[in-house]
């Protein structure tokens, strides 16, 4: 069992690591839109593979759903100009990205290992929800029950954050009234 | 698009099923994977097909945006309502066990609401968010993306 797991999850990073080589070289917003959109299916699997269905229920809706949707509408808002890429290579910034990206390897080997039940994170109040949480909500999903109840100011700061980015468009796009299209100008 | 007969049909059919699933998604969010932020986010992607079908115009129709704006705020005043009341009945802000006649029923009283709160925080913010960029007038040089080449 532990194979397949494997080698679903290979297979999928290297499905993403071909979608963002395809994203960087495309010129197209409109194929960039729609395969940023595959990228967000294909993590939604990664995490279903990870066993977490929360994460991935929410990135498949958001991620691949509505982000592509709100994409879309933005390039039909926008004019878009294409160069061609003709600078030279420069050789120190690549340096200087060549010596970040091997510093971040280097920090990977501190990251604790996937479902390490000693790793930090798992140590502080995880014991606590995991025994606890049913007993003490009686709502038998874990997730909801941290998300909802013990965690219940961050879930509030999401939202309010969510509902000040909705004040926030409508102030500098408009109210989406189409009647005064005319006298409008951008 | 609303000429085109088979995207017509397939939309009315696809668009029920659609929102049946997010108010299962809501209100099954204690059982199942799921929640209040994802039942919003499906329930919205419901309209913001409808809208891509039959119209800006339809859409506004079938729910109004001074309607929309009010249940947007709703869920917020919702979500704070809960904490606040668990505040005026002798707990902690957002501390539900308070709630009812013994804590495990208070809690899930709490969870019930609060993800209701989220669910139409969300549902509705997406929603004006896509309207106000569909809505935004077009100008003859900002038309379209299939004007761009490479």
């Amino acid at each position: 069992m532990i194979d397949i797991d494997i080698a679903i999850n290979m297979l999928l990073l290297l499905f993403l690591i071909a979608m963002a080589t395809t994203i960087l070289r495309l010129r197209r917003m409109l194929a960039v839109a729609m395969i940023l959109s595959l990228y967000s299916l294909l993590t939604a699997g990664l995490f279903m593979v990870m066993d977490a269905p929360d994460v991935a229920f929410t990135e498949a809706a958001v991620g691949s759903g509505v982000s592509t949707v709100l994409l879309l509408v933005t390039l039909t808002l926008t004019r878009t100009h294409y160069a061609k890429n003709t600078a030279r290579l420069q050789w120190r910034p690549l340096i200087i990205v060549l010596l970040t990206g091997g510093a971040l390897l280097y920090g990977v080997h501190d990251i604790a290992l996937m479902g390490d039940i000693n790793a930090p994170a798992h140590r502080h109040v995880a014991d606590h929800y995991i025994a606890e949480a049913r007993n003490e909500t009686g709502v038998p999903n874990m997730v909801t029950a941290v998300l909802a109840s013990y965690r219940s100011f961050d879930t509030l700061g999401e939202v309010v954050v969510i509902f000040a980015a909705s004040i926030g468009v409508m102030l500098l796009l408009g109210d989406g009234r189409r009647e005064h299209r005319d006298g409008d100008t951008p | 698009m609303k000429d085109n007969i088979i995207l017509r049909i397939v939309a009315k059919m696809l668009i029920p099923l659609i929102i049946l699933f997010a108010l299962y998604v809501q209100f099954h969010g204690d059982y199942s994977p799921g929640g209040g932020f994802q039942a919003g986010i499906i329930f919205s992607s419901a309209l913001i097909l409808y809208r891509l079908i039959f119209g800006l115009e339809a859409g506004d129709k079938a729910i109004p945006r001074p309607v929309l704006k009010l249940i947007a705020s709703l869920g917020v005043l919702l979500y704070t309502g809960t904490g606040v009341a668990a505040l005026f009945m002798g707990g902690e802000f957002l501390n539900y066990s308070v709630l009812a006649d013994t804590p495990v029923h208070g809690q899930h009283m709490g969870i019930i609401l609060v993800e209701l709160g989220v669910g139409f925080t969300v549902a509705a913010t997406m929603l004006l968010i896509f309207d106000s960029f569909a809505g935004r007038p077009l100008t003859t040089q900002d038309a379209g993306i299939e004007k761009q080449h490479d």
